[in-house]
């Protein structure tokens, strides 16, 4: 019915915690790669495996922890995460998003989430959304009952079985990457001209700040 | 009209908005380190783009670098994809000709120590890095924010951050500090009252009694971990503490040029009667040394508490990692290993600070090991002629080379599982100093006398 309109339609996974750091997302060992690519093997890696992992290892060889969400039998191919406050706090890392894309999330749905992953998650197209308390619960309890959760990004509107759960605040612009896809450094390269005036000037004002290169020891 | 520092800072960097709202705001300096950067120099190559403008880009090699055998340069680096992140970091700089402190130079060290002391961090610039802890370089009166790696792109491509503005916040610590609490106890007092997230959409300055009679370094410490009450940006006023610290630094201006900065410098503090969206006032002479025992920082009580009751589920979950039972005195939790180090405690008014707890005492036989880890190549040699390393060993530390080490653990410093450690670095999430790692974030005061005693102490009894 809504179809034309659905951004993404899916079931989700329940997080049930504040304070989801990005260590947890994805601990440290990982971000040695230099790609972008190949983490979600080893999203929330210390909570999903029961052993310490490193990178390059084979995953079937490892025990999985059956108790984490992400491994319950009915959570599999869920490709949508709820959970609480202050979701992607801690460090700046990018790796946190791209594990998350390349598991397969599509959508992160949270209480609030930190400045900087929030950054990083329209830099890579995966939406984040933030809702009020009482609606994260209502998620949180759809999440349990396996129903499918539909979001239409258009309208900002978040269905179940064509109920309508809630509506949800986004930058317009910000909207039309995610669903369009911008070169957010060509758009700004647009501005060059005003760049290079800006930074004429500064360097007049406070020469200081562009000497060049000193190699001195 | 009264400006806050951090509106005129944003007011001498504002470039242009963008269509979609947003600002392009110009970047005086980017700091690069080896984990961040790899994906955006790769990003770079491949739309056939170039760095705007070399000279504002300075790079080391911080998180990976091991800290023991550095004679052997990345050769002794043994972890091999480890070592593959430290020479793309090098053949990235080498390829665009961007200044790197690399493995081999003394002036190496982690990327928030070594920009303020090489005189490259400067009051009235903008600073971005790929990485959270960026809101030090604040304490010297910059505007300065962690990126992710996307962003780290577009800055090397445009010279600009996107972004949009940042509510003000002030935090007003008033009073006198008591004998014995320190900076990191007056960030970590801050985060407990304020929440991780309380600080998320502001960017905080720092200002009252207490902070004007801090050190830059101390100012460098409370505004580390500004990010850790959720704000991208920490600040505090530019004054004769910051003119001097910064004065005949390596790359601080010279001459006529000092002389013109000067000028510019003074005014960046907030004017009489600026609008903040938000004012907290704390009375620094309550401010008591602090402990985290749980598994983020805003989990941290006084050093004389008790570990609180599970009342939530993020309480609970935590209290069960840190295997720590509620009602339990935070002065009982039996230490394993101590950390001293990280761009929140290694630079060398902490290691002064710990080395005055040390001095003439022994680490306990209970602790399985106890590092010290200078910030910097730098700060690494201050010490030694100040016999500061001397102390730290005779008592039991082990004196290591600079870099971040333990703090995240990347390299091969980490704590074994269900180890509790004294750290005097900035987060203690599960895993982050270890797989299954049990951190306590303190002062370096406090780890080094709770590293003699075996257990937590009160430092504040101790000296
Ligand atoms: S010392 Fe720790 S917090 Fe600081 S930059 Fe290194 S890893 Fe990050």
């Amino acid at each position: 019915m809504k179809n034309s309109k659905t951004f993404h339609k899916g079931q989700a996974v329940p997080l049930n915690r504040d304070n989801i750091d990005t260590d947890q997302i994805i601990p440290k060992q990982f971000l040695k790669s230099i790609k972008k690519s190949g983490f979600g093997p080893n999203l929330f890696d210390a909570w999903r495996y029961e052993d310490e992992g490193y990178p390059g290892q084979e995953v079937q060889e490892r025990k999985i922890n059956k108790e984490f969400v992400l491994n319950q039998e009915k959570y599999k191919n869920s490709d949508i995460l709820v959970s609480k406050k202050n979701f992607g706090c801690g460090s700046s890392r990018e790796h946190a998003v791209w594990s998350l894309m390349d598991y397969g999330f599509k959508v992160v749905i949270a209480e609030s989430f930190a400045d900087i992953f929030y950054n990083n998650c329209f830099n890579n197209g995966l939406l984040p959304i933030s809702l009020a308390n009482n609606e994260i619960e209502t998620l949180l309890n759809l999440a349990e009952q396996r129903k499918e959760i539909e979001i239409d990004l258009q309208n900002q509107i978040i269905f179940s079985e064509d109920n309508e759960i809630a509506i949800f605040e986004i930058d317009p612009f910000r909207k039309k990457c995610i669903l369009e896809g911008l070169d957010e450094i060509g758009l700004s390269l647009t501005h060059s001209s005003e760049i290079k005036v800006f930074e004429k000037r500064r360097a007049e004002l406070s020469p200081w700040i562009f000497e060049g290169k000193n190699h001195e020891k | 009209m009264a400006f806050t520092l951090y509106d005129k800072l944003w007011n001498l960097h504002e470039v242009t908005q963008r269509e979609d709202g947003t600002y392009l705001l110009y970047i005086d300096r980017h700091l690069i380190h080896e984990v961040t950067s790899p994906q955006a120099f790769e990003g770079l190559k491949l739309a056939g783009r170039k760095p705007w403008r070399i000279s504002a880009n300075i790079a080391t090699p911080d998180h990976n670098v091991p800290t023991t055998d550095r004679l052997k340069g990345i050769e002794g680096i043994n972890d091999e994809v480890a070592k593959l992140q430290v020479v793309t970091l090098d053949n990235n700089c080498k390829e665009h000709e961007i200044l790197q402190f690399d493995i081999h130079d003394r002036r190496q060290g982690i990327v928030h120590v070594v920009g303020p002391e090489q005189g490259l961090t400067l009051p009235g610039m903008t600073i971005v890095c790929g990485d959270s802890h960026t809101s030090t370089h604040g304490a010297l009166a910059t505007l300065s924010m962690g990126i992710g790696t996307s962003e780290v792109e577009h800055v090397l491509a445009t010279q600009c951050l996107k972004t949009s503005k940042l509510k003000n916040m002030r935090i007003t610590i008033s009073g006198q500090l008591q004998e014995g609490v320190t900076p990191k106890d007056v960030t970590l007092a801050v985060i407990g009252r304020i929440g991780t997230a309380g600080g998320t959409g502001y960017a905080i300055e720092y200002a009252g009694s207490v902070i004007e009679n801090m050190s830059v370094e101390g100012r460098m410490t409370v505004c580390n971990m500004a990010i850790e009450a959720g704000a991208r940006a920490g600040l505090v006023a530019y004054d004769r503490i910051t003119e001097n610290y910064i004065k005949n630094r390596p790359f601080a201006p010279k001459g006529h040029q000092w002389a013109l900065a000067k000028e510019q410098w003074e005014r960046l503090n907030s004017d009489e009667g600026a609008h903040f969206d938000k004012e907290i006032e704390i009375d620094g002479s309550s401010i008591a040394p602090q402990v985290t025992w749980g598994t983020s920082p805003e989990m941290v009580c006084d050093v004389d508490g008790l570990i609180p009751e599970p009342v939530n589920e993020s309480i609970e979950h935590a209290l069960n990692y840190m295997n720590l039972e509620p009602g339990k005195r935070i002065q009982d939790i039996k230490l394993d290993q101590v950390f001293i180090g990280s761009c929140t405690n290694s630079r060398i008014e902490d290691l002064r600070e710990a080395a005055k707890v040390l001095e003439g005492k022994k680490v306990s036989n209970s602790i399985k090991r106890a590092i010290v880890v200078p910030g910097s190549g730098i700060v690494s040699q201050q010490a030694i002629e100040e016999g500061l390393d001397k102390i730290f060993i005779e008592s039991g530390f082990e004196w290591r080379a600079p870099g971040c080490s333990m703090c995240l653990a990347m390299n091969p410093d980490q704590l074994g599982e269900g180890e509790h450690c004294a750290s005097t670095s900035n987060r203690n999430f599960e895993g982050r100093q270890g797989y299954g790692g049990r951190t306590h974030l303190v002062s370096p005061a406090t780890a080094a006398a709770s590293a003699v005693e075996g257990h937590f102490v009160d430092v504040r009894e101790y000296i």
